[in-house]
């Protein structure tokens, strides 16, 4: 069976339709790109799966559980982990004091009234951020980091309570080509050692071709294609959504 | 109750309808502009009452001139908002919510003070308005002329802003700026203009309303403050910056107010109820109700996020070595005070005063500073925690000790409860419904004469025998509120104190981390109210009793003040805040009447000049000092 099932998902703003009868599956520890030009509705999609938004109509289940009408504190606790299209962190916290938070929360240690937090789980905060290579500014403010930077830390806060299910919304906007890689080289390395599963949303093709297992374009609110890069690739629609948005498919 | 004394508070109900309509309206439009909420508002309808008396009495005895003098008032308070806009407002437009509401609330106190220098301390009577001094016989009631005007003027004024709104340039513009701020800019419209513009027209109505009433009412200094409550909550039921929204509500308060009064005392299970004294009241849980419901009003749009942002802050550290000595030669210091008592014979009590209010400015700063919700009625803890103690000496008779732990949780279970409804808003939404409860807890406090004491208030709650010297009690006063400060910044340092600053941060990726950001708000809340009870409790032994003055609007607003003057941004702000605001008003409030002109000046100096309060300019004085004579030595040094 699937991790996710989305079946028939519909949302609409004003009249603006953003998703469209959408239906696809992610199965265990597959890398999956959702792919689509602006506004295609790949972040109301995202939010949606999280709890931020609600669907008009539509099921989206984990493991056979219904998401839909949950409260995201609750999806969370489900197993689902995001990033956000616009990182967000908690900015005057320390580094390692938003990956405590994570963990406080994961074992319900919020409303602990004595115990100074800084003495809760550093080990562990620690070494979640060495992965992504935020050790070493562990002690500065998250509103002080370069953007690149908070987008790895908000990674880190996404993956410490160890989801089953990763939501990434273009995590690597703000880095250099090579440090895109690197990240997404690092999610890819999860979903193998972890069978963990990953939706993202990426603007560079390259690394999108390099690492993906499969992909899933959207355009206006509707699921156009699905499957492997080679399929993609040559999939007339799709050709036809970029080059109407005036984006040159391969250089992209 | 008869037909016709119900038909007659009917009618009462629109008169008021129409005079609420015409304030609110005005706010409602400067609101809706703007985005300021105009704790001013009110002033200026005070002042219209008050420049209409003086022009009325001299020109209004013909029925042309009384009116003239009507128009002429309203023109010279929209003029005087104008020019308040122009030098003012326009300086804190991009600042934040909380300076917007600060500086408006710092005119409140200047315009008062203003009024109580031209016009004097005692109620002004004006004359009527000549031709409309008789009355018609409804149902075989008296009911004045004047007010079937008053009926019509709120319908026809309506009508005027719909004209005005819908068939004018201007007009477009206003409302083309009420939905979208970014677009108007980019119209090429002279933005600070249309600003002032509104302003004076929102200011125009309030003095209008204020003219109308001169027949009515006495001119007197209260006005201000008891308009401006219940023109915020017609403004919030109706929905911000909504015209017939703003209408809508004012039919709906005044007359609601208006069956109140009709119903008299009812008497339900044998207890007895007096409706008539719950007008205020009323008002009050209307909007708690609607702000619940529907959050944007009745006729309101939901509003875009406030423009709070403290994510900025720099994180909290553990305090530096030096820091601790510091403070514990001061604290050594407090202890030594008492032994010069000789020298000093004043000091123990302007001491005590001051601890009590540093715990009261350090348990309000932990909601609005890392809580990030800005309360604008935490007198409402300190009320509940004073008067739960002192009801508990003098009713039940309870020794002072058990008081002192029991009083403050009443203002637990205020907080509790208004709490949960405040949690549930944020920005100017949550500061008007903090300030209603507060206003809730004034209100019955006020009135309820049998357990409060009424305006009377509670006398003679002297602490116990061992603690009834100065000295005892200045030590009992100290060490409580060291407690609480070490309490209050433990829980900051906690698991739960990092919560609270990453749901203020952000409660998107709260909400991702399976954070409960309103449970987490609400505990908050609790906290906070937990030591503002205690702060109100010390108080009435220190006091002897406890009168609804101390519970006011203005134990709020000080508390706001206090914390603002010493940083909101550290947890060492408030106490140098409540200390200094402590002294300067007990040693300038001596000196001059005009106590309340001199603290709205200090409030504009803070939100103009000094954002950071003194703690935070000062730290950031000596980071600049440190950053420079560092470059110099630098420099210094490669240069040899
Ligand atoms: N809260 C909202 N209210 C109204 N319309 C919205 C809202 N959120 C999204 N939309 C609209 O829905 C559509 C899809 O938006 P969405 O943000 O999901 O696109 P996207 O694929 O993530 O685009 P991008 O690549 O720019 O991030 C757009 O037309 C957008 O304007
Ligand atoms: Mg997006």
């Amino acid at each position: 069976m699937s991790l996710l099932t989305i079946d028939n998902i519909n949302k609409a703003f004003g009249g603006v339709k953003a998703i469209n009868n959408v239906s696809f599956e992610l199965p265990r520890g597959q890398l999956l790109a959702l792919l689509g030009p602006n506004g295609a509705g790949k972040s109301t999609c995202f939010n949606m799966l999280n709890g931020q938004l609600k669907p008009d109509s539509g099921s989206i289940k984990l493991e056979g559980v219904e998401l839909v009408g949950r409260h995201p504190r609750q999806i969370w606790n489900e197993g689902v982990g995001r990033t956000f299209q616009i990182s967000a962190t908690f900015g005057s916290l320390t580094v390692l004091e938003n990956l405590q938070m994570v963990l406080l929360s994961r074992d319900k240690k919020l409303f602990r009234l004595w115990t100074p937090a800084a003495s809760y789980y550093k080990k562990e905060a620690l070494v979640l951020l060495d992965q992504v290579g935020m050790a070493d500014q562990a002690d500065r403010a998250c509103s002080v980091l370069a953007y690149g930077d908070v987008k790895r830390v908000e990674l880190a806060m996404a993956l410490a309570h160890d989801p089953k299910l990763l939501l990434m919304d273009e995590p690597t906007a703000g880095m250099a080509p090579k440090e895109r890689n690197q990240l997404v080289m690092l999610v890819k390395k999860m979903v193998i050692d972890r069978n963990l599963s990953v939706l993202f949303t990426e603007h560079s093709m390259d690394v999108v071709f390099e690492h993906a297992d499969r992909m899933i374009v959207f355009a206006r609110g509707e699921l156009i294609a699905d499957g492997s890069a080679d399929d993609i690739r040559n999939d007339p629609k799709v050709r036809e959504v970029y080059f109407g948005s005036g984006k040159s498919f391969e250089a992209a | 109750m008869t037909l016709s004394g119900l038909l007659v508070q009917l009618l009462n109900g629109l008169v008021d309808a129409s005079s609420l309509f015409l304030v609110a309206s005005g706010l409602s439009l400067i609101f809706g502009v703007t985005r300021i909420m105009n704790f001013a508002h009110g002033s200026f309808y005070m002042l219209g009452v008050y420049v209409a008396y003086t022009f009325v009495s001299h020109m209004g005895e013909s029925v042309g001139g009384f009116w003239v003098a009507i128009i002429l008032s309203s023109l010279v308070v929209a003029l005087l908002g104008a020019l308040i806009e122009i030098v003012i407002l326009r300086r804190v437009y991009r600042a934040p919510e909380l300076f917007q509401l600060l500086a408006t609330f710092s005119l409140v106190l200047i315009l008062q003070d203003l009024a109580l220098f031209i016009w004097g301390p005692e109620d002004l009577f004006g004359p009527r308005a000549p031709g409309l001094t008789g009355s018609i016989e409804i149902l075989g009631r008296n009911f004045p002329q004047y007010n079937l005007v008053m009926i019509v003027i709120g319908p026809a004024v309506l009508g005027i802003l719909w004209l005005l709104l819908n068939k004018t340039r201007w007009g477009v513009l206003i409302r083309a700026a009420t939905q979208d701020r970014e677009m108007v800019s980019t119209l090429g419209v002279n933005q600070a203009w249309l600003f002032t513009s509104v302003f004076a027209l929102g200011c125009f109505l309030a003095g209008l309303g204020g003219a109308l009433q001169e027949p009515r009412i006495p001119a007197n200094l209260a006005l201000d403050l008891e308009s401006i409550g219940t023109a915020f909550v017609v403004v919030v039921v109706g929905g911000m910056g909504s015209i017939p929204g703003a209408f809508l509500a004012a039919l709906l308060i005044a007359e609601v107010k208006a069956l109140c009064i009709a119903l008299g005392t009812l008497h339900i299970f044998g207890i007895d109820f007096p409706m008539s004294k719950m007008t205020l009241v009323a008002e009050f849980l209307i909007m708690a109700i609607i702000l619940v419901i529907r959050p944007w009003g009745l006729l309101g749009k939901p509003q875009a996020a406030a423009r709070n942002d403290h994510s900025a802050e720099p994180p909290l550290r553990p305090s530096l070595p030096i820091f601790k000595w510091c403070t514990a030669a001061l604290v050594l210091a407090l202890l030594l005070v008492p032994v010069f008592e000789e020298t000093f014979p004043y000091a123990q009590i302007i001491l005590v005063e001051i601890f009590i209010a540093v715990l009261f400015a350090a348990s309000l700063h932990f909601v609005m500073g890392p809580g990030g919700m800005h309360s604008f009625g935490h007198a409402a803890y300190f009320g509940l925690g004073a008067y739960g103690a002192a009801i508990l000496v003098v009713t039940w008779k309870l020794p002072m000790e058990l008081a002192l732990v029991a009083g403050p949780l009443l203002a637990v279970l205020g907080a509790l409860v208004f709490g949960w409804f405040s949690v549930r808003l944020s920005g100017v939404y949550l500061a008007m419904l903090t300030f209603a409860f507060a206003q809730i807890v004034w209100s019955i406090v006020y009135q309820w004469d049998d357990v409060t004491g009424g305006s009377n208030g509670i006398f003679g709650v002297w602490p116990s025998d061992w603690l009834s010297s100065t000295t005892a009690l200045y030590y009992l006063t100290l060490s409580i509120m060291l407690a609480g400060i070490l309490i209050l910044r433990r829980i900051l340092f906690a698991p739960f104190g990092l919560a609270i600053r990453a749901a203020r941060d952000s409660d998107l990726r709260a909400d991702a981390i399976g954070v409960d950001v309103k449970r987490v708000q609400w505990v908050a809340f609790v906290v906070a109210g937990l030591f503002g009870g205690i702060a109100g409790a010390i108080y009435v032994f220190s006091k002897g009793g406890i009168s609804p003055e101390a519970i006011g609007v203005g134990r709020s607003i000080d508390g706001l003040v206090m914390v603002l003057l010493g940083g909101v941004q550290t947890l060492f702000g408030p106490i140098v805040g409540a200390s200094i605001f402590t002294w300067l008003h007990d040693s300038v409030a001596r000196e001059t009447d005009y106590w309340k002109a001199v603290l709205g000046m200090i409030i504009l100096l803070i939100v103009l000049l000094f954002p950071a309060g003194i703690v935070g300019t000062l730290s950031h004085l000596w980071h600049w000092v440190k950053h420079h004579i560092l470059l110099q030595t630098k420099k210094e040094e490669a240069s040899k």
